[in-house]
């Protein structure tokens, strides 16, 4: 059973003009079998958060700690961390021309279960995760999300999270840029995932429509680069009355106090 | 009849210089001649050594070579398969295509004896091994490869060894011979190699044409494509992969002058370099020109670059000229992509480690090209000499 614990971490993106800081002290902790969703208004560090666990070199951790059952992930590196259990599906995966998403697909099962899976069976496997999330086979022989609309590029993140099982699963804005139908069957998908009891999930989105389909455990509301408010899932309907103002006026309050503190 | 003719793909970045821009004069009007003299000595400023390191080329264009090395050529025989070795005066030399440039001129006016490969019938691969002249000599050689009609056969040039090698290859097909053609560049790290092919396509004749820049320090191979009657089919397929230091010159023209022609030209290159002193670079340039006479020509080149690192650069000019409407169509297309650091960390972050990610990239990227070639020893041996570069730059 499986924890992903994240102390006071910091993070900062690395831009033209130098580092900026985005993460401001983060505090969470996923236990398997619970799922939790980060909610909060576009740029609240939301994805930065999603990038720093997963090791994208473009941000840097500053201080504060992430382990994934005892284990120092930030000293990890990016493929070193998933195949310690960590998957981020990403709000806007990567296009990977000339790489065929079937040979993408076994590459990463053969990394991630430490060989290679029986050709046989993975054909199987592949085809029946493919059609579980309405996938047309003939997406195995094209490049990885080349072209893909941005609902295939999604589908085929929750198929990477269904092959690869991960302990823990980072979702970011999965449900974005989906229909109701897409939305149906990527949630199916991802409580297939849980189904097992044994995963944890880290669900990120901007909007509570997701949370009909999948139930979480605990809602946080991020906002400033970090959580505000940690309730279970009637925080969520109070998001769906009046939105985020509340959090994102406390942060105000919080940065004039702290400007009253210097002072 | 349909008419399309396609531009630049639009994603093409890397290839900024030359892309026809430039007013030139065709393709087809460009000076050649058997007589070195007959040429100006290069600069580099010329349009058709714009992009060669000229101070790399040991002398092989401006008359300081001494060409007293020789590249012994060797032939594997087998039944269908005759090998001569003849003089300057053989009527047969020279049939497939004139000089066009100062150094093949020079090859042209230094060779001491030529080997003429004749195929007939069906015969076995044949493999032809050029050796350098070993490291400091320079050599000049001549070979033709040339087919009687309906001749179906494969044939391997391998040039491999040290030195400095400007050299001809003409290849004559017969009337309906059908020849599959590899030409290996596996050179030592020293090597310079200019080569100018002539490729002469028969009435109903076929060639497949795989070019394969490995190896060496300098190489640049120039093809000009001739029909010699209606009816001929070309593929020229090509990959080079260049590495620190490496310069790798692909210069292509397809001269449509016969009606109901084909010709289908796709080369991709890798480059790589773990070093900010030793760049790599690879030049591809597609002239295709459809004459006239030439009705119903169908025609489509495409180059296709991956750039793995920084300090490589990929220039890429492809050119049409078309002076007819009657043709079946033409397009013509280049790409330069980048693997990024988005696409690594994308491969990555599924479990795939970093050397694992690039190798899965120029696999996949050269795959195209390798599945083609029908040999499964000598594939294997590309794909093996593949991974090798990958693992000597060690990125
Ligand atoms: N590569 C980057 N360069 C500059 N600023 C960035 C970069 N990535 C993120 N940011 C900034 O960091 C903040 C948080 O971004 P992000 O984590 O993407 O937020 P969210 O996912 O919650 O919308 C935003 O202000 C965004 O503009
Ligand atoms: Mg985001």
């Amino acid at each position: 059973m499986s924890t992903l614990e994240i102390k006071d971490l910091h993070a900062s993106v690395t831009t033209e003009d130098g580092p900026k800081e985005i993460l401001r002290g983060v505090n969470l902790t996923i236990r398997a079998g619970e799922t939790h969703a980060i909610m909060g208004p576009n740029g609240s560090g939301k994805s930065t958060l999603a990038y720093a666990i997963a090791g994208h070199p473009k941000y840097e951790t500053t201080s504060g700690e992430v382990l994934l059952d005892g284990e120092n992930v930030l000293e990890m590196t990016v493929d070193e961390r998933a195949r310690a259990g960590l998957f981020l599906a990403m709000q806007y995966p990567v296009e990977v021309p000339g790489v065929s998403m079937a040979n993408f697909l076994r590459s990463a099962a053969t990394a991630t279960r430490g060989e290679a899976p029986k050709l046989r069976t993975w054909v199987k496997e592949v085809k029946s995760a493919m059609s579980d999330l309405d996938i047309d086979a003939e997406f195995a022989d094209r490049s990885v999300n080349e072209g893909f609309s941005g609902g295939e590029k999604k589908r085929h993140e929750v198929l990477q999270l269904a092959l690869l099982n991960p302990k823990i699963a980072v979702l970011d804005e999965t449900d974005s840029g989906l229909d109701v139908d897409a939305l149906r069957v990527v949630s199916e998908g991802i409580n297939r995932y849980r189904a097992s009891g044994e995963n944890g999930v880290l669900l990120i989105t901007h909007y509570t429509r997701i949370l009909n389909h999948i139930k979480p455990d605990k809602v946080h509301v991020f906002a400033g680069g970090k959580i505000v408010e940690s309730g279970g899932p009637e925080l969520a309907d109070e998001l769906e009355a009046n939105g985020y103002v509340r959090f994102t006026g406390a942060e105000a309050a919080s940065v004039e106090s702290g400007l009253a503190n210097a002072r | 009849m349909t008419t399309e003719v396609s531009g630049l793909a639009p994603e093409l970045k890397g290839a900024k210089e030359g892309q026809g821009e430039v007013p030139i004069a065709s393709a087809g009007e460009r000076f050649q001649s058997f007589d070195v003299n007959a040429f100006e000595v290069p600069g580099g400023r010329e349009e058709n050594w714009r992009f060669t390191p000229m101070r790399r080329l040991r002398g092989l264009h401006d008359g300081t070579a001494a060409f007293d090395g020789t590249a012994a050529i060797s032939v594997t025989e087998t039944g269908g398969v005759t090998v001569e070795t003849v003089g300057r005066d053989d009527s047969r030399l020279g049939e497939a295509g004139v000089p066009a440039d100062r150094v093949a001129a020079a090859a042209w006016s230094s060779f001491r004896e030529a080997t003429v490969v004749s195929l007939d019938g069906t015969p076995d691969p044949v493999t032809v091994t050029v050796e350098g002249p070993g490291v400091g000599a320079t050599a000049a050689s001549h070979l033709q490869i040339r087919t009687t009609p309906n001749t179906e056969a494969t044939v391997v040039v391998v040039r491999q060894g040290s030195g400095a090698l400007a050299d001809n290859l003409e290849v004559v097909l017969a009337e309906a011979s059908r020849l599959t053609l590899v030409v290996t560049e596996e050179w030592a790290d020293d090597a310079v190699h200019v080569g100018a092919e002539h490729l002469s396509i028969g009435k109903d004749a076929t060639l497949r044409g795989t070019a394969v820049q490995l190896g060496g320090d300098l190489v640049r191979v120039s093809s000009t494509i001739r029909y010699a009657a209606p009816g001929g089919d070309a593929e020229l397929l090509g990959l080079g992969f260049a590495d620190g230091g490496q310069h790798l010159e692909q210069r292509l023209l397809v001269d449509h002058a016969q009606p109901n022609c084909t010709s289908n030209v796709f080369y991709k290159n890798a480059l790589q370099t773990n070093d900010a002193n030793d760049p790599a670079h690879t030049v591809w340039i597609g002239d295709v020109l459809i004459r006239a006479a030439a009705e119903n020509t169908r025609t489509f080149e495409f180059n296709r670059n991956l750039v793995l690192t920084e300090h490589a650069r990929a220039d890429s000019v492809p050119n049409l000229e078309i002076e007819t409407g009657e043709i079946a169509g033409a397009g013509h297309a280049s790409t330069t992509g980048r693997f990024d650091d988005e696409q690594l960390f994308y491969l990555q972050s599924r479990g795939i480690p970093e050397r694992d990610a690039r190798r899965l990239v120029v696999r996949a990227f050269f795959h195209e090209i390798l599945h083609k070639i029908k040999l499964p020893e000598l594939r294997e041996r590309l794909e093996e000499a593949v991974e090798a570069e990958l693992a000597v730059t060690g990125v």
